[in-house]
């Protein structure tokens, strides 16, 4: 049985398709990456699974139950952090704390707050505001900050993207750790084909927007921890790889549409005294501010 | 031999000291530029008062020069606390009773402006609906706003002049705060708010975790806006309403035929808004590091 679900989903922005018919079965405990071109609807698909957005039509369901909106029992980690600026590290996280267990005291919901923030190693810079902290640790409260909340699922939206490589390699190499120890249903969404199949156990390739959708996924078979150095040689690596990418490629590749436009040619007469005056009741333009219709191809 | 070598060696050190006619002025100009901060404003100010002199000497014979003013005022500067009649006291306690009447009616505009601006920064259907009204209520002088305070609160007797002035100083110091909390209301970024959203805070946690730590830097923004507007309203409304204040005083000696203190209460106005506005912009640089 599956534990989180899409449906049929589709979502428009305006007159733009985003996202068309799209199915997904994840089961509980599963990674799957999903991984996609840019602007394809990655950040929009998030969205719909953390309920920020609701789709036109389809379903999400969570444990069979039919998503309303969004609720802290699915973690989002947003692509720019969004920490609160005004809080400190521990702050940003007792405040997810504090308003997903009411029930606990005090004195628990401070340890419990320690504790995340001890997990992804921050406890050194809890008394700082985000804004004295680099890109790799703003990122890494925001983990705290959703792991914190005990979710059922964890939605990672392109968490490393904003990230120079040095720092984004020890963070996703903390995130499969974290991962392993926890074993939670962690959906995460990327531009990059090696960082999801370094992490995930399912690599799921989103075709070019617009109307987006999931073509059939890779099963991902290496055994972990999974180790970058080692595994640019191995030859299962390698093998997932050329699936990934070739799938990427072929859901690219589009037929080309095209389009009618109005042309404005230039208008510009010829410099030469013999061309007689124009006169004011001359026969409309043949040349100059002509204009025509011209065909053109848009690769999509 | 000793006669001779003097001039070639002024001559040789006259070569090679040559570079330092052209860095004579430029040195001079770094010991100018360590006092220039000082220097200058008094250069500006000497100038303003020898234009002062220049003008009561010439074209308007009825404006008091510089030192006679000076010697008016003396009494109201030297003894800035004495009370000698209700019209008829030291500069400081007529700043003390003016800067009370404004404290009353700006924290009267924060209270009534900032949860306002938050309504129509939340609401697009109360812009819609207010806007107008604000757009053309926002430019009236507190010239005109006063007469209709006055009307307002006839009732009230002799408390009738403060109720007027309090509801003059508020009308008009009330725009910055309620469009500036607007505007920052409308840019609280989405991200916070999808926070606020996953977090499922609730609408009140919402408003004080997330919209109002995140507006702070535009209210203060709008507050030092409207300190600056009440304090010029002070003015209007003592001088209509007739009360003790420096506003007053000034209208008082005008109609007395007193200038030299029209000068002294300008310049005192002048100095109160300069400080007032300083402090704001502390408080306001306070909240502009979020």
């Amino acid at each position: 049985m599956s534990f989180l679900e899409l449906n049929q989903v589709s979502k428009s922005y305006g007159s733009t398709e985003v996202l068309s018919n799209i199915n997904l079965r994840i089961s509980e405990g599963e990674f799957v990456a999903i991984v996609g071109y840019s602007g394809a609807g990655k950040t929009t698909l998030m969205s719909l699974f953390a309920g920020l957005i609701q789709p036109d039509t389809g379903t999400v369901t969570l444990a069979g139950q039919r998503m309303a909106g969004p609720g802290p029992d699915r973690g989002l980690v947003f692509q720019n952090y969004s920490l609160l600026p005004w809080l400190t590290v521990f702050e940003n996280v007792k405040l997810a704390v504090d308003q997903v267990f009411p029930g606990k005291t005090e004195m628990e919901r401070i340890k419990h707050t320690e504790k995340f923030v001890a997990m992804v190693n921050l406890r050194s810079a809890r008394e700082k505001l985000p804004s004295e902290l680099s890109g790799g640790m703003r990122q890494r409260v925001s983990v705290a900050r959703t792991l914190a909340m005990n979710p059922k699922v964890l939605l990672l939206d392109e968490p490393l993207s904003a990230l120079d490589a040095l720092t984004r390699s020890t963070l996703r190499d903390e995130i499969a750790r974290i991962w392993q120890e926890s074993r939670m249903t962690v959906v995460l969404v990327t531009n990059d084909p090696d960082e999801a199949i370094l992490l995930a156990d399912r690599v799921i390739p989103l075709t070019r927007g617009p109307s987006a959708t999931l073509v059939s996924g890779i099963d991902i078979h290496l055994p972990r921890p999974r180790d970058r150095r080692f595994l640019n040689e191995n030859a299962e690596f390698k093998m997932c790889r050329n699936q990934v990418v070739t799938s990427l490629l072929a859901a690219g590749a589009k037929p080309k549409t095209t389009i009618t436009r109005d042309l404005v040619l230039p208008d510009i007469q010829p410099e030469d005294i013999s061309t007689p005056r124009l006169s004011s009741n001359r026969r409309g333009p043949t040349r100059a501010r002509e204009r025509r219709r011209e065909e053109v191809e848009i690769i999509p | 031999m000793r006669d001779s070598t003097v001039p070639t060696a002024i001559s040789a050190s006259a070569v090679a000291v040559t570079p330092t006619p052209a860095k004579l002025p430029s040195s001079n100009r770094v010991a100018f530029a360590k006092f220039d901060w000082l220097l200058l404003p008094l250069v500006g100010i000497a100038a303003v008062v020898g234009l002062w002199f220049a003008l009561s000497a010439t074209l308007s014979k009825d404006l008091p020069n510089p030192i006679k003013t000076w010697e008016a005022s003396k009494p109201y500067i030297l003894e800035p606390l004495a009370k000698r009649g209700e019209l008829d006291q030291g500069i400081l306690r007529f700043t003390w009773l003016s800067l009370i009447l404004v404290a009353k009616g700006y924290l009267m505009a924060l209270v009534v402006g900032t949860p306002l601006g938050f309504v129509l920064g939340l609401s697009k259907t109360m812009t819609k609906a207010l806007d107008p009204i604000i757009q053309v209520l926002r430019p009236v002088s507190p010239l005109a706003w006063l007469p209709l305070g006055m009307v307002l609160f006839l009732g009230a007797g002799r408390q009738a002049s403060e109720l007027a002035a309090l509801f003059t100083i508020a009308i008009c110091a009330m725009w910055p705060t309620v469009l500036t909390t607007a505007v920052g209301v409308r840019a609280i970024p989405q991200d916070y708010l999808n926070v606020a959203k996953v977090l499922k805070l609730s609408r009140w946690n919402t408003l004080t975790k997330v919209m109002i730590p995140a507006t702070l830097p535009y209210m203060f923004t709008g507050f030092r806006l409207s300190l600056g507007i009440a304090w010029l309203v002070i003015v209007a409304a003592e001088m209509l309403t007739g009360r003790p204040g420096v506003g007053g005083f000034l209208w008082q000696q005008y109609n007395a035929l007193v200038y030299e203190q029209i000068i002294l209460c300008i310049l005192t106005i002048g100095v109160v808004g300069f400080i007032l506005d300083r402090l704001m912009s502390v408080v306001e640089r306070r909240f502009k590091t979020i």
